[in-house]
């Protein structure tokens, strides 16, 4: 190493160093001693106590709520993910029409989803959401006739909980909308036109270039939604008052985390933050094997 | 699709052109008509809080009934007359903790308001947005534009951070806080250290992404210029990119204040008494003592939404731009 590429790693480390402070101590060092913690029960007051597996074994075999919350949880990104994901792609390719006020469109499909995951609009969904005097439900009176009685309780109801918050998480559609649209701009015009000359009409065009031409967006999406999507908290807390019910229809993940930890049992909420660490690193994991419908331009020229 | 209502080229050519400017006309009215219901539906969860925040208590749970009188059915959609007396109300509602006191840059203020949880939150953003401004661009600086032994492994590492749910190191971080030596500020419990300092600290994987994207989209001979001129690494950050990622800045300032001013996890874990709580906690505290009051609940709900309004609209055509280009590079 020459003096000057020393200085200048010497300065890239001074640059570096507050992140290396948060790498070492607000992220290497805690997921360490979480680790070690899962196989621990520590209720902060009394000493630490080693127990190998346990955490785990009652976990995987003694704990139906542990269970209860990953599938609300699987159930939840399940139907929220893929639907909502459609759903921005259609917007976003409706905007993409060159139709008038577009900037406006944008404006509008985008705000729900900065005001997103606030406590304000959890509390907004609950009055929505109520049975009897919420405005869903005279929606759904208005337009289909049924009773208010008759419809769905949602938040109130075992049944109708999950599906409740996945109707929410549409509201978020335009943060997925924006990136989709910069996407579909950045599509070269010369190949509709290549299309267009083969004879391929819009719906084919759509197929064949426009759904192509986007797939490492929708993959970088698709990633980065699943991760958001089973790591929900703030919403389902608020509107279920912190316990997830009822019957613990609305308990996911992240909030049996935390009523464990709330309840001072640090080894069994760590265990569980790592099963949900080992369940999104292998969502990912699975989304790159199955990969191969991404198409990368790139890749052509190589 | 509305798309499939154009004709294939390979349609008779007579009248061609005619037929297909006019079909062209029917789906882009089409688009419209549905784009425009589509923001209708989204629009009306907070339209509907605006409304429900003007009604009265009756009024809030009045529906009106299937062959009800077309003056019921306006009095659901507009509340007349209006009742703006619900704001004040709402903000100092939580006069129940009128016994509590709290302090003003050192002057004691008696009784805890919605001002005290205004005062709280903006703090908090408005450290953690500077603080995440900073140093993000810093790190990314170094990312995008230093060499050094381990540059590739590290920044991999650090985009590999984004998996790692918050829950993970969420307890260990905890009890360091919280045995934080008292010559650092410590513990870093009930206070706003453990909200504020982290934001110090590189700002999070995604922001320093976000800022290395744009520093790589500068031309090099920028930096080389200037250190010709006898600029130091820092003064070509300092002075010379900085300057030239003002949209860059903006979005991560917008989004780290935003991420701040909705952030509950964390207010939830560390802050303990109603004098050191933010907006977002004093809102579920709210809820869960007048559950049934819609139209304060509401009010309250639309005033906390409010600066993020604001912040989204005036800082919309940059950060747009911001996301977009994270997201496709």
């Amino acid at each position: 190493m020459t003096s000057a590429e020393r200085k200048e790693a010497i300065s890239a480390f001074m640059f570096l160093s507050p992140f290396l402070i948060w790498m070492v101590f607000l992220m290497g060092g805690p997921i360490l001693a979480a680790f070690f913690l899962s196989f621990c029960k520590w209720d902060i007051f009394n000493p630490i106590q080693f127990v190998g597996f346990d955490n785990y074994k009652e976990m995987f075999f003694n704990d139906p709520r542990f269970w209860k919350a990953l599938y609300n949880t699987a159930y939840f990104t399940f139907l929220s993910v893929p639907i909502g994901m459609a759903l921005s792609i259609v917007v976003a390719l409706l905007m993409n029409q060159k139709v008038k006020g577009i900037a406006i469109f944008r404006t509008i499909y985008y705000l729900p989803s900065i005001l997103g995951s606030g406590v304000a609009m959890a509390v907004l969904w609950k009055w929505i959401f109520n049975a009897d005097s919420g405005l869903l439900n005279y929606m759904l009176n208005v337009f289909t006739g049924i009773p208010i009685s008759e419809c769905p309780k949602w938040l109130a109801s075992e049944a109708w909980s999950k599906p409740a918050l996945v109707i929410m998480s549409f509201w978020n559609v335009g943060g997925g909308m924006i990136i989709y649209l910069a996407g579909l701009q950045g599509i070269p015009s010369t190949l509709y036109e290549a299309a267009e000359i083969d004879g391929a009409n819009r719906w084919q065009q759509l197929w064949t270039v426009t759904l192509p031409g986007l797939s490492p967006v929708i993959f970088f999406q698709l990633i980065v939604s699943i991760v958001g999507s089973f790591q929900i908290f703030n919403q389902v807390y608020v509107m279920t008052d912190g316990l997830g019910g009822p019957a613990d229809s609305t308990l996911v993940m992240v909030l049996y985390i935390y009523q464990k930890f709330k309840y001072f049992q640090m080894g069994y909420s760590s265990a569980l933050a790592f099963v949900l660490f080992i369940v999104i690193m292998l969502a990912t994991w699975l989304q790159f094997r199955f990969a191969k419908w991404v198409y990368y331009e790139g890749e052509l020229r190589k | 699709m509305t798309d499939t209502t154009i004709p294939s080229p390979t349609a008779a050519p007579n009248g061609f052109w005619a037929s297909k400017r006019r079909t062209e006309n029917v789906t882009r009215w089409t688009v419209f008509v549905v784009l425009v219901v589509g923001s209708i539906t989204m629009l009306l969860p907070v339209v509907w809080m605006l409304i429900t925040s003007f009604k009265t208590r009756a009024d809030v749970f009045a529906v009106p009934p299937p062959n009800s009188t077309f003056f019921q059915t306006l009095k659901f959609w507009i509340p007349i007359p209006p009742h703006p007396e619900n704001y004040p109300q709402a903000w100092t509602v939580s006069g129940m903790y009128s016994g509590d006191s709290w302090s003003f840059f050192g002057i004691p203020v008696q009784g805890i308001t919605f001002t005290t949880y205004t005062l709280n939150t903006l703090f908090i953003a408005v450290c953690g947005c500077l603080g995440t401004t900073l140093s993000s661009s810093l790190v990314a600086f170094a990312f995008a534009r230093l060499r050094f032994p381990g540059r590739g492994p590290l920044f991999l590492l650090c985009l590999a951070t984004m998996m790692v749910p918050t829950q993970v190191t969420m307890i260990p971080t905890f009890i360091l806080f919280r045995n934080m030596p008292a010559f650092l500020g410590g513990p870093w419990y009930n206070n706003f250290f453990p909200l504020v300092v982290p934001a110090f600290l590189g700002g999070g994987a995604y922001n320093i992404f976000l800022m290395r994207q744009f520093f790589m989209s500068i031309p090099y001979e920028m930096d080389e210029a200037a250190k010709i001129d006898g600029c130091t690494n820092f003064g070509v950050f300092w002075r010379i990119l900085l300057p030239l990622c003002k949209p860059a800045l903006t979005t991560v300032a917008v989004f780290s204040f935003l991420w701040n001013w909705n952030d509950f996890l964390n207010p939830l874990i560390y802050l303990d008494s109603n004098s050191k709580k933010t907006l977002a906690l004093g809102l579920t505290n709210f809820v869960s003592l007048y559950g049934q009051d819609y139209q304060l609940l509401m009010a309250a709900s639309l005033v906390i939404s409010l600066p993020i309004i604001v912040m989204f609209l005036a800082g919309q055509r940059y950060f747009i731009q911001g996301i977009a280009t994270t997201g496709l590079k």
